[in-house]
């Protein structure tokens, strides 16, 4: 079925996801188990004050209605969102959605009727905080670099240029809207525990329901076979995982539970809101004199979420004078997460929209201006680069799309109703890096085996991790079995960040040259030995990788300045009559360090696009803040891209190899492909109607007005 | 989930004797009403399925009138051939409706009772709605969200818009809604079938009472109905309820001068919305004159009550209408899977 070839390995997994075949959490067979809904609060503030449940006992099927009374202590380890349902055991109301019953009944359906049941009364409730009103705080413990960052004098750097743009940006809260909801099964065996999850990590998984039960690590496992798209909602260990292994604790049988998709919008997060302010400051040739930078997002009231807006800004341009601020503010909302692309997603959105208006305000191409602005070493810390190709993404990617032939002036391109644009925008990502470990294996008639505790989330990672053992190994990549999502693998930390094809390949890449090491002290060479193995009749090997010491606890290196590049060129027609803008045409480079296995690394790219359109053009979950509710909890109200908004993506990639990263040479591309694409189409916009529209998603009504401004 | 029986009807008899009973619903495709069920929306006793009664013709008279059974196909009436040559209004309107998989299950006769895609209406949890517990008030308009509401037939008890494309098209055509009833048969304008607050209780979405179902639809052979066109305008460039909406149906006399037009819109009121006033004006204008399709156009706006958030709408209504005038006399005009306003990329 899987073929070799310079464009890549066709990922393993495909046809039995293609034909219904794979097994997802919620299809783990769970004979006698009882099926659990939650019960949200319909409310944003204030206090539960009764419960009432006697009628959802009483329907069909029903077997047991928990309330927080019923559920033992359960103490939360790293990572762990908030458990409100602990909460609510004194009353307090923190979001709408939040979890105050758990209903379980002999079906899904039944179970899902039941829970409609159950009424709540409250008191004190009261108007909730949103973000406009919210005033700006700092994170009280901060996960990324720290919340402000300066270097030279910005004020004299404003002072001293030749042209200055200031300007704000927003972005709006998004939802992360996987295909599968999260689901989980538990069941308890004595006080050994096995969960089926959809997660990103099932070690972090693991580690929480251990902590949480008070039982050792090893008496927890858990398996997660596939997931259907993360995105970043499945990365942290959410309340409903915890209260399905609490149910089944209680009751004592196992317990299945899948969210809603309504639920999906209050149980794990979202990509909150941002508020972003950009001043450029650049001398007569367009050379950055001084770059500040400030963010604020939406946080709940207890949490410290922050998207870390501000970050790119620290190493993208060579500028004498930089500051950044990165602020949260409290609202009455379920918690954010991190989500394609976190940080850079919605920062550089702001970032290049601001070096497009810097470039019309200054004369210069875009492209050229950044060329301009390209920095040494990275501009804030100095620290050298450890690979960055933004130069060749420009020139190539330019070039691609044909940009020497573009009028620079607005509105200066008409087909019939519609303006045409082309814009552009630089991408970055940030590298985080986890450690891993992998045993490889091979059996004396060839058969090749990779173990890893690591998760398939979509991207491909099992012909990636194929691949880079059939290299070191010299055999058939279609021959090698990959096995993961088990805790009884060899660990693994998240697929998040973009981090797995370095952190598990790193280790793949080490125990296969170490299991190749093994068969050449053996004399065996080639994988023709039959017989050659000795009695066990197979020889493994188990090696680990992790980032340097002295990274910081994301994996980010502290001794160079690591990122991934890109640069995406798009094409949109506006009809600004009627306030439309669709996506003509796009083109991307990306420098990512060693690509891999290019046919996954592709449809990354691709996705990530579809991801950036979606940011700068539909995906907006709007807020209720007189409710304080999100408004449309489903895929009718919460609008993602579909295939008839994306048109033909000519994405390439650079040669590009970064040897401090990780024994690959490789880097992350998930996110990245997210990033860039919001910014290349609002200034697209720009080109091609005149009008700066800096809140994304830009509306009909926003777009409308771009037309009256002719 | 709540218990229910079910039941096939047989025939139009036995259909019409079972939704007597108190808690019936009827159901066909089951597109809307599986929404409804599962949002709490309604939770009838009995379900009466009405998929065995003779209603999936698609037939043209010999007057070239047009008779569509309430169960055929949304995807079947697109498909017609006498309906894309001779209605282009009506299979693009179908046909920029919904996906493939829904059009291939959704009836005519269920496309038209569609509620309302008011997010407060459709809401997990119970807020105020007046359409779904008469007395309880507004969300909508408490919480000031109304970019998506009407700016036409509204009322301080709802807002809200009805999301049919279909509706509109049938509107522009002049269209007949054929109902029956324990009374027997009745015909309601296309236009009238929908009610809007002002006219009852926002708990009554349309003129349909609950022991009568729709047989079919009747379009009348009109030569204004080639000359015709559904612009759709969303955000996404498919799989989405129209933000606003025009059907145009329309006759030229002398070349390029509107003889007689109908004007229906989308996405403006809580039925199709005539453009009466501006169908007067037009008569006699020429299309090329586009500043007189504009002022035409506008005397239909002189009475329209913009909420807060959907001033826009006032405008985009207008232009959407004069767009669509134009691209009813070119039927030749790229189909509706290209046009920008309509469809994606190209």
């Amino acid at each position: 079925m899987n073929t070799a070839s310079p464009a890549g390995l066709r990922r393993p997994d495909g046809p039995a996801k293609l034909t219904g075949t794979a097994r997802y959490a919620a299809d783990t067979p769970a004979h006698g188990a009882a099926y659990a809904i939650l019960v949200g609060a319909t409310v944003p503030t204030g206090r539960l004050t009764a419960l009432h449940t006697e009628a959802a006992r009483g329907a069909p099927g029903v077997s047991a209605v928990l309330t927080a009374e019923d559920l033992p202590d359960m103490p939360l380890g790293p990572l762990v969102q908030p458990l409100p349902m602990r909460r609510s055991r004194n009353g307090a109301i923190d979001y709408e959605g939040q979890p105050i019953a758990i209903v379980l009944a002999d079906g899904w359906e039944r179970a899902r009727y039941a829970a409609g049941l159950v009424r709540a009364d409250y008191a004190d409730t009261r108007r909730p905080v949103v973000f406009d009103e919210a005033p700006d705080a700092v994170e009280r413990e901060p996960l990324l670099s720290p919340p402000d960052e300066t270097k030279g004098d910005v004020a004299a750097g404003l002072a001293a240029a030749h042209t200055v743009v200031s300007a704000t940006y927003t972005t709006a809260d998004r939802h992360h809207s996987p295909m599968e909801p999260s689901a989980t099964y538990a069941r308890w065996d004595g006080d050994r525990l096995t969960v089926h999850d959809s997660v990103q990590s099932i070690g972090l998984t693991q580690l929480a329901l251990s902590t949480a039960f008070g039982v050792p690590f090893e008496s927890v496992r858990v398996i997660c076979p596939f997931i259907g798209g993360g995105f970043g909602c499945k990365g942290y260990v959410w309340p409903h995982q915890l209260l399905t292994a609490a149910a089944a604790k209680v009751t004592g049988r196992p317990v299945k539970l899948a969210l809603t998709r309504t639920q999906m919008f209050t149980s794990c997060g979202h990509q909150p809101t941002t508020r972003q302010t950009v001043t450029l400051g650049a001398d007569a040739r367009g050379r950055l004199t001084a770059l500040r930078h400030t963010s604020a997002n939406a946080a709940s009231l207890h949490g410290d979420h922050a998207e870390g807006a501000t970050e790119a800004s620290t190493w993208m341009y060579a500028s004498p004078a930089i500051e950044v601020r990165r602020r949260i503010r409290h609202t009455d909302r379920p918690e954010p997460t991190p989500m394609r692309a976190p940080h850079q997603g919605p920062g550089m959105f702001a970032l290049e929209s601001a070096m497009d208006e810097l470039a019309y305000a200054t004369g210069i191409d875009p492209v050229e201006l950044r060329l301009r602005n390209e920095p040494e070493t990275d501009p804030l810390t100095g620290r050298p680069f450890s690979s960055r190709e933004l130069r060749a993404c420009l020139l190539r990617a330019a070039d691609r799309f044909g940009w020497r032939d573009r009028t620079p002036e607005p509105r200066s391109m008409r087909d019939g109703d519609e303006l045409i644009g082309w814009g552009m925008a630089a991408a970055t990502m940030d590298t985080f890096r986890f450690a891993a470990t992998a045993r490889v294996r091979v059996d004396a008639d060839g058969h090749v085996r990779v173990e890893c505790g690591t998760q398939e989330i979509g991207t491909g990672l099992p012909g990636v991790i194929a691949t880079i053992a059939s290299d070191v190994l010299g055999t058939d990549p279609d021959a090698v079995e990959v096995r993961f999502g088990d805790t009884e693998l060899p660990p693994a930390w998240m697929t998040a960040g973009s981090s797995a094809t370095m952190g598990v390949g790193s280790a793949v890449y080490a125990a296969a040259t170490e299991l190749k090491e093994k068969l050449k002290e053996l004399g065996v060479s080639g994988m023709g030995f039959a017989g050659s193995l000795g009695a066990a009749g197979f020889l493994e090997a188990e090696a680990g990788w992790g980032p340097e010491e002295g990274s910081d606890l994301a994996g980010r290196s502290r001794t160079y300045s690591m990122h991934t590049y890109g640069a995406v060129f798009a094409e949109v027609r506006v009809d600004d009559e009627l306030g439309l803008v669709r996506v003509a045409r796009c083109t991307a480079g990306y420098a990512a360090g060693r690509i891999i296995n290019p046919l996954t690394a592709r449809s990354q790219m691709t996705g990530g696009l579809a991801w950036g359109i979606g940011q700068a053009l539909l995906e907006n979950s709007r807020f209720d803040g007189y409710f304080g509710r999100f408004v449309s909890k489903n895929l009718a109200g919460y609008t993602v891209p579909v295939n008839a908004d994306i048109p033909e993506l000519d994405v390439f990639f650079v040669d590009d190899h970064d040897p401090h990263a990780g024994p690959l040479g490789a880097k992350g591309i998930g996110e990245l492909g997210a990033v860039g694409a919001g910014a290349a189409i609002a200034n697209a916009v720009f080109h091609a109607t005149g009008k700066r529209l800096r809140d994304v998603p830009m509306g009909i009504a926003e777009v409308m007005a771009a037309g009256a401004a002719r | 989930m709540k218990e229910f029986t079910y039941v096939k009807a047989p025939d139009m008899a036995a259909a019409l004797t079972a939704l007597r009973r108190p808690g019936a619903q009827l159901v066909a495709g089951g597109t809307e009403l599986l929404n409804w069920l599962k949002d709490g929306i309604e939770a009838p006793d009995h379900l009466v399925d009405i998929t065995g009664l003779p209603l999936t013709a698609v037939d043209v008279g010999p007057h070239g009138r047009l008779r569509v059974g309430a169960l055929a196909r949304m995807s079947d009436l697109a498909a017609h051939p006498e309906v894309a040559r001779e209605r282009p209004v009506l299979a693009q309107s179908l046909l920029l409706a919904a996906s493939p998989q829904l059009r291939n299950m959704a009836t005519i006769g269920g496309n038209l009772q569609q509620r309302t895609r008011c997010p407060y209406f459709r809401a997990d949890t119970p807020l105020p709605c007046n359409k779904r517990t008469p007395g309880a008030g507004c969300a909508a308009l408490q919480a000031d969200d109304t970019a998506q509401h009407a700016i036409f037939g509204w009322t301080q008890e709802c807002a809200a818009t009805h999301p049919s494309d279909l509706a509109v098209a049938l509107a522009a055509l002049d269209a007949t809604i054929l109902i029956s009833g324990p009374g027997g048969e009745r015909r309601v304008p296309a236009d009238a079938f929908h009610l809007t607050p002002e006219e009852a209780e926002p708990r009554r979405h349309t003129v349909l009472a609950p022991d009568e179902l729709i047989t079919g639809v009747e379009v009348p052979a009109r030569p204004s109905a080639r000359l015709s066109h559904y612009l759709k305008v969303r955000q996404r460039a498919s799989y989405e309820f129209a933000v606003v909406s025009a059907a145009v149906a329309l006759e030229l006399t002398a070349g390029d001068t509107i003889g007689s037009v109908r004007i229906a819109l989308g996405g403006v009121a809580h039925r199709p919305w005539r453009l009466t006033a501006a169908e007067e004006a037009l008569r006699g204008t020429e299309l090329a004159d586009t500043d007189a399709l504009r002022a035409a156009v506008a005397i239909s706006f002189a009475d329209a009550r913009p909420l807060p958030g959907n001033g826009y709408k006032v405008e985009l209504a207008q232009r959407a209408a004069v767009r669509a005038l134009r691209a009813a006399a070119r039927p030749e005009a790229p189909d509706v899977h290209r046009a920008g306003a309509n469809g994606g990329p190209r």
